[in-house]
């Protein structure tokens, strides 16, 4: 039983546990009570003073996010002092942000509008010091604009705390407080990965990805183009929350016939590629292991956790598996098989992949990523883009009909579906590996599923223990690799940038602190992959038909020579 | 006020390098070190070069963007080496209402620096105090211990001459 308190809240009584806060008491009482700064466990700093209450015999008004309840508290939470003293500091955080909202990015999204909105605020009520920064647009990932930051420092929290990176931070004081990289370099410069949890952990307009759909837009009007998009495994399960729908929703079909109402020439599933990634990585794995060279062997499909492993673990940078990303495979087998067998001409081809990740921006520019002679994949757009794109042609996405993925590239395994997941990559190859090995029927491998920051589990297979383990996030990926330097044995890893895995990447729709802190989005939309995992019948990469048949009519087989020429790649190690 | 960086080279020595991998390891695995690791690099180095601050931010395995937003707050951490000759004219109010601010335009016209910036021969360094309390002498410089008072924009270069011999 929990310790419980009993505090009043609006003349209310309630019973809440001893240690919450009060912002937590109050949601408990079905009261939110505003914030800006706040992110849970990660950003508790009571800095924006949005979320002020009364506490009766308290000096001044407290900051609800990091109060602590005890007996007896009587709090008051919508008073006129209250609303007044918010609203006072609204017109503060309006005072030097660059009030450009009909055009902003985050318009009808931001946090800061919605609030200014409800407390009736004055926008011109203080003119502060707006000072002017240049756009910081030296990544392939992210944009800054500081003009529109309001320094809550949740992407900061999000970079440092979250992610144990820390390339960002608040410089210089008073007025001239911004957030910007050591020494005012541009994060270009820094040994950013581009994850881009900063982006959605942003309330308002001052981070977000590079907009790439002008491109996409340009391309498909280009008649001498062919078009194609590929839709990778979690956008599904994300897509939906752009239009009103609640997270958690499957939105397959509806993403699909919104691509083709968009135009593109050939709309296909990326969990074909997820499961020819596990077809070439099993292989790969299962020759590493049989040498014991290069182990752990370690998963390669998250760009934004290879750049990371460049930087941050160069060492381990032959432990990273040759296999492009299955974003990177699909583009390459299209240019190349694909391209052959329709009669297209690879320069005519531009390839889009939708997908929940804005290091994917970074990846697509990457060397040894050009099987036909040129990028693999043209164009990369987050889930975000894709949403933007689908309202701006006018499409109404509620009232689609469900459509299907166009044929060759239409079937993906089970396996390939949960790859959005954290452990999802794991446990396919685990399913392909067992049986492979001993003819074992193995499937929902439950040790590597969840959102546990590491989860180990150990298979006997083929009359060998294999060791592996799972990490998300890339503090928790710093963790495992500092585990394995101090000598712990682990033969197969799968390491995901984002905490959670695709489902919670930084090109994922944004969603308010208030749904960030209270609702467990990693697995609602984790649910969307598994349960279509469990309604396929075919739910192991290597009985996908269409996996087996680019075997047969074009590869020969895993890690042959034209495999690896058209479907690995390398790294460089960077360091810091 | 907003910190300029330094455009100078970084020429710290190996006994200075000593000295500051021991002042860390003194601190080590102390709550709340970086302040006084950078109070005492300060010390060592007379301000905080990019390349010490980075040093520290391996070594206490602190990010850079951290010891950075430190440094960068307090008024107190210098981001600059001084030059030879450090020129420092009193913004105080007495001395702003007498014309310091005509001194500072002057000084930054003959030096060819900014207030907060190095000559590139390191002979002068250019910095805005606040008051020194020599009200009396309003307005007031000091060029290292020598102070310099009752001052009007065309006594700068004289000033100046005397040191650049």
């Amino acid at each position: 039983m929990e310790n419980m308190v009993n505090v009043k809240i609006n003349n209310r009584e309630y019973s809440v546990p001893a240690n919450s806060t009060v912002l937590e008491a109050a949601r408990y009482a079905g009261i939110d009570i505003p914030t800006l700064c706040y992110l849970k466990d990660i950003n508790e700093i009571g800095a924006c003073r949005l979320c002020l209450v009364e506490v009766k015999g308290a000096r001044g008004l407290a900051a609800a996010c990091v109060y602590p309840v005890n007996e007896g508290m009587e709090i008051m939470t919508n008073t006129p002092a209250i609303r007044k003293a918010r609203k006072t500091n609204l017109e503060l955080v309006l005072s030097a942000h660059k009030k450009k909202c009909l055009t902003c990015i985050r318009s009808t999204s931001c946090e800061l509008q919605k609030l200014c909105l409800e407390y009736g605020v004055d926008e011109d009520h203080f003119v502060g010091n707006n000072n002017e920064y240049p756009l910081d647009a030296s990544t392939a990932s992210v944009i800054r604009d500081n003009e529109k930051c309001i320094l809550c420092r949740r992407c900061v929290a999000a970079c440092k705390n979250m992610q144990k990176i820390g390339v960002i931070g608040a410089n210089d004081r008073g007025f001239d407080t911004h957030i910007a990289s050591a020494f005012e370099v541009q994060l270009g410069t820094t040994s950013c990965i581009g994850c881009g949890q900063c982006i959605v952990a942003c309330p308002v307009g001052a981070i977000y990805e590079r907009d790439d759909t002008a491109k996409v837009f340009d391309a498909i009007s280009d008649p001498t183009k062919h078009v194609a998009i590929c839709a990778a495994p979690s956008i599904r399960a994300t897509l939906g929350e752009c239009f009103g729908y609640e997270p958690g929703t499957d939105v397959e079909g509806k993403m699909v016939a919104a691509m083709k109402a968009l135009g593109f020439d050939g709309v296909y599933d990326m969990n074909l590629t997820a499961d020819l990634t596990i077809m070439e990585e099993a292989t790969e794995f299962l020759a590493r292991f049989k040498e014991g060279k290069n182990l752990p062997l370690i998963t390669s499909c998250s760009p934004g956790w290879v750049k990371y492993c460049e930087h941050y673990f160069p060492d381990f940078t032959d432990n990273l598996s040759s296999c492009k990303s299955p974003q990177q495979m699909f583009g390459a087998l299209y240019k190349t098989y694909y391209a052959q067998k329709v009669g297209l001409d690879p320069k005519d081809i531009v390839f889009v992949s939708a997908i929940p990740c804005t290091a994917k921006k970074f990846e697509v520019k990457r060397n040894f990523q050009n099987a036909a002679g040129v990028p693999d994949v043209d164009v990369a757009i987050t889930t975000r883009e894709l949403a933007r794109m689908i309202q701006q042609a006018g499409i109404n996405f509620t009232a689609l009909k469900d459509e299907k993925f166009d044929e060759p590239f239409d079937i993906g395994s089970g396996a390939g579906a949960i790859f959005g997941a954290t452990g999802g990559v794991m446990e396919a190859a685990l399913r392909t590996a067992a049986a492979v090995l001993e003819g074992k029927d193995l499937v929902e491998v439950s040790e590597v599923r969840g959102t546990n920051g590491i989860k180990r589990a150990t298979y006997t297979l083929g009359g060998a223990e294999i060791k592996v383990a799972v990490a998300s996030g890339t503090a928790n990926a710093k963790e495992l690799l500092e585990s394995v330097q101090n000598g712990e044995k682990i033969d197969f890893i799968e390491i995901m940038a984002c905490p959670g895995g695709c489902v919670n990447g930084g090109g994922q729709p944004t969603q308010p602190a208030v749904v960030r802190n209270n609702v467990d989005l990693k697995t609602l939309r984790a649910s969307v992959l598994y349960t279509a995992d469990k309604n396929l019948d075919v739910r192991k990469s290597h009985e996908n038909s269409a996996v087996k048949k680019l075997y047969d009519e074009f590869f020969g087989e895993p890690a042959s020579h034209k495999a690896h020429e058209i479907l690995h790649t390398k790294y460089v190690k960077r360091g810091l | 006020m907003k910190k300029k960086l330094t455009t100078v080279a970084f020429n710290g020595t190996a006994e200075q390098l000593k000295q500051l991998d021991e002042l860390i390891a003194k601190h080590k695995g102390e709550k709340g070190a970086l302040m006084p690791v950078l109070q005492g690099a300060q010390g060592i180095y007379g301000y905080l070069p990019i390349e010490v601050q980075k040093h520290i931010a391996l070594s206490m395995d602190v990010p850079l963007s951290e010891v950075y937003g430190v440094a960068s707050f307090y008024s107190q951490f210098i981001l600059n080496p001084k030059g030879e000759y450090a020129v420092a004219v009193c913004l105080g109010t007495a001395c702003y209402v007498k014309g310091a601010g005509l001194l500072m335009d002057k000084l930054e016209s003959l030096l060819g620096i900014k207030n907060g910036e190095i000559s590139a021969d390191r002979k002068f360094s250019l910095d805005a105090t606040r008051c020194i309390g020599a009200c009396g002498l309003a307005p007031v410089l000091t060029v290292n211990e020598e102070v310099y008072g009752r001052l009007t924009p065309d006594m700068i270069k004289g000033i100046l001459d005397k040191y650049n011999n």
